[in-house]
């Protein structure tokens, strides 16, 4: 039962994971929240649904699918909420609660779009396999959101590190004057960054719909919060910490079911973050080097 | 949408006015019963059962008249909208009574709405039957107010003793939605079903509403080895839980046993396959197989182009409730008189069944227990229920 406890975890945690990785590149890089990010995740499920039902592409079509448009939607937040409020010179909480109001008008587009009720992928020989390790049931796609977790960190390390466009993104982390000083593409930059950040949500939701066989207008919502919650326990901006938060959140909760009993499963999840922030309030894996980016 | 609402309200209060102008014009020389209808067709979800409600009534009333069983008395069906809002309900109500006269009214949708506007008819001495309120003690306002929905702890109980007796189910776990009134009511009473027949528990897992993953709760519940799982659940939970129970291995002779909300298309449509099985109680459902019901669902359907809800059915037999509680008053001068016969009927053949009235004026119906058949896609009736 412990062992398939932590595989419940762990994937649970993946797929926190691959969401808040975006979320808290946004954050690291433009020093931003993108309360959008919530209904870019939705709408990348239900774009990816469509590509699959609508369309009868097979999944990796739908997964390509939502990562692009969900990207674009990342580039539109930046298009038509923060770069029209950065270049006013708005407060960066004006941002937020710009993003906010964003998020409420894609949902309100989905309502229209798919309708309020729950709706699911099809049955595939992939969603359906599973297999028996050591008495703990793992399913398949468990493991490919597990996989794909460390694969878009990895991959999201090596551009960050590797790539001249890497090199102007952590400069334009470090300070957005001095990137313009040293002649970096700042706008190109924040947008590339939006891109990342939304593709990313948009590939967790089509993910979490695959492993949970739920997609709804509001799935948004609850995913929003554990991806703040991630993105405290990792660290701001953190990308290395969003992963490992990602992954203990979805351990903690789990656990807390086990422990505690399921009623306080959030009560604990969002007790974590209140502890953190008291005790440890750079995250729990925050080094001066990776704080930001 | 502010802007809207008072000019939606308007012009249905004008609709309501020129309904009821026209009214008195068309009663014909016979002697005509108004009865209030009080259904909401605007206000959301409400709208759904009310729609239903007032369809199924309106059939009723046209069929009873039409054969002329009430001796040359004409039911004539003064419909009101509230808009699901209990203020509304409240003007409606003694619009109606002090206004219209009406001797007897049906409805309102809501439970909220009745426990408003009931007073008012109990007060002016008024009968009142519902038909969509589940709330518990509705029926406590007084004794002019009755009821054919039948609660959900009217339901369950048979359920789970056909789950112990077909099963041979003593170990029983429940799993709950923690923020949901639905949820927690079903939880209530299916906890004290547990208790009742003396079956062990072997734990109470519970959720949050928007939760999809319920695989820790289902691991937990795994290792305790129950014989059936007992689900206070809306329909989409219940579908994601037998899902996942599935995929997590659960023995197939685990018994799954829901509630009244998992009684949904919904549930076969997201759970697919894994719906086989599942035990569920209603009052009623479409595929009833009695003379009465099969010919309420024709009759509904060849006017209306849709298959009836429960609330429909519950609604097409308090019309015919009323109905023949005015016959037996042999008139209807008297809201008393009309109540007092409608609790004096113990006998009646309705669609939901043999129908007689419990101290308390609910509804006693035998409950029909179902299972889901996870291929053809539809609760049939459980064999030997």
């Amino acid at each position: 039962m412990i062992l398939q406890q932590l595989v419940n975890g762990l994937s649970l945690g993946s797929v926190y994971a691959v969401f808040a990785v975006g979320f808290t590149l946004v954050f690291g890089v433009l020093n931003v929240l993108n309360l959008s990010q919530g209904a870019v995740f939705m709408w990348g499920a239900y774009l990816g649904l469509e590509v699959v039902g609508t369309l009868a592409l097979p999944l990796p079509a739908a997964v390509a699918v939502a990562f692009v448009a969900a990207g674009l939607l990342g580039v539109l937040s930046e298009w038509i909420v923060f770069r029209p409020l950065q270049r006013r010179g708005a407060h960066r909480w004006m941002g937020m609660v710009a993003s906010l109001a964003l998020a409420r008008i894609l949902i309100g587009l989905a309502q229209e779009a798919f309708g309020t009720q729950v709706v699911r992928y099809p049955d595939s020989a992939m969603t359906m396999a599973s297999l028996d390790i050591l008495g703990a049931r793992v399913q398949l796609l468990q493991l490919v959101a597990l996989a794909a977790a460390l694969t878009m960190v990895l991959a999201l390390g090596a551009l960050l590190r590797l790539t001249n466009l890497g090199r102007a993104i952590r400069t334009v982390a470090f300070s957005e004057t001095v990137a313009r000083l040293v002649g970096a593409p700042v706008d190109r930059v924040r947008l590339a960054t939006f891109f990342v950040a939304g593709a990313l949500a948009g590939g967790a939701g089509v993910l979490w719909s695959l492993v949970f066989q739920s997609v709804s207008p509001f799935m948004g919502d609850a995913i929003l919060l554990k991806g703040l919650t991630v993105l405290i326990l990792g660290g701001l901006g953190n990308v290395l910490g969003a992963l490992a938060g990602g992954l203990l959140l979805g351990l903690v909760e789990v656990s807390s079911v086990v422990a505690v009993g399921s009623g306080y499963r959030d009560a604990i999840g969002f007790g974590l973050v209140l502890a953190i922030l008291l005790v440890r309030p750079t995250g729990l894996f925050a080094t001066r080097e990776a704080k930001r980016a | 949408m502010t802007d809207a609402m008072p000019t939606r309200r308007t012009a249905l209060a004008l609709g309501a006015a020129a309904i009821l102008a026209a009214g008195p014009a068309r009663a014909q020389a016979g002697r005509v019963a108004r009865i209030g209808l009080v259904q909401s067709t605007t206000g959301g979800s409400a709208a759904l059962y009310g729609t239903e409600q007032k369809q199924a009534i309106e059939l009723a009333f046209d069929e009873i008249n039409a054969a002329n069983t009430l001796n040359g008395i004409r039911l004539q069906a003064l419909h009101a909208d509230d808009g699901a809002d209990r203020s509304q309900t409240v003007n409606i109500f003694q619009r109606l009574i002090r206004q219209d006269k009406v001797v007897a009214i049906l409805g309102p949708t809501l439970s909220n709405s009745a426990f408003a506007a009931d007073p008012i008819a109990q007060a002016a001495g008024i009968p009142v039957i519902a038909s969509s309120n589940t709330a518990p003690n509705l029926t406590r306002i007084g004794d002019f107010v009755f009821r054919t929905s039948v609660p959900e702890d009217q339901v369950f109980p048979t359920v789970l003793r056909y789950a112990v007796q077909k099963h041979g189910v003593k170990r029983v776990a429940l799993i709950y939605g923690l923020d949901d009134a639905l949820t927690r009511g079903a939880h209530d009473v299916q906890k004290k079903a547990v208790a009742d027949l003396g079956l062990e528990q072997t734990g109470i897992e519970s959720y949050q509403r928007g939760d999809v993953d319920f695989s820790a709760q289902l691991t937990k519940i795994k290792a305790r080895k129950p014989d059936a799982l007992i689900l206070g659940t809306l329909a989409e939970e219940a579908a994601s839980i037998l899902r996942q129970a599935r995929q997590l291995g659960f023995d197939d002779k685990v018994v799954f046993v829901g509630c009244n909300a998992n009684i949904s298309a919904k549930l076969f449509e997201l759970a697919g396959p894994a719906a086989n099985g599942i035990i569920v109680g209603a009052a009623w459902f479409a595929g009833y197989d009695s003379p009465r019901s099969r010919a309420f669902v024709e009759a509904y359907r060849k006017r209306y182009g849709s298959t009836p809800d429960i609330y429909a059915a519950q609604g097409y037999d308090a019309a015919y409730l009323l109905a023949e509680a005015i016959r037996r008053a042999g008139g209807a001068d008297s809201g008393r008189a009309i109540r007092d016969k409608l609790a004096g009927i113990t006998d009646f053949e309705g669609v939901l069944g043999r129908f007689g009235w419990s101290a308390e004026r609910d509804a006693t119906v035998t409950p029909k227990v179902l299972v889901g058949d996870g291929q053809a896609r539809v609760f049939v009736t459980a064999p030997g229920a």
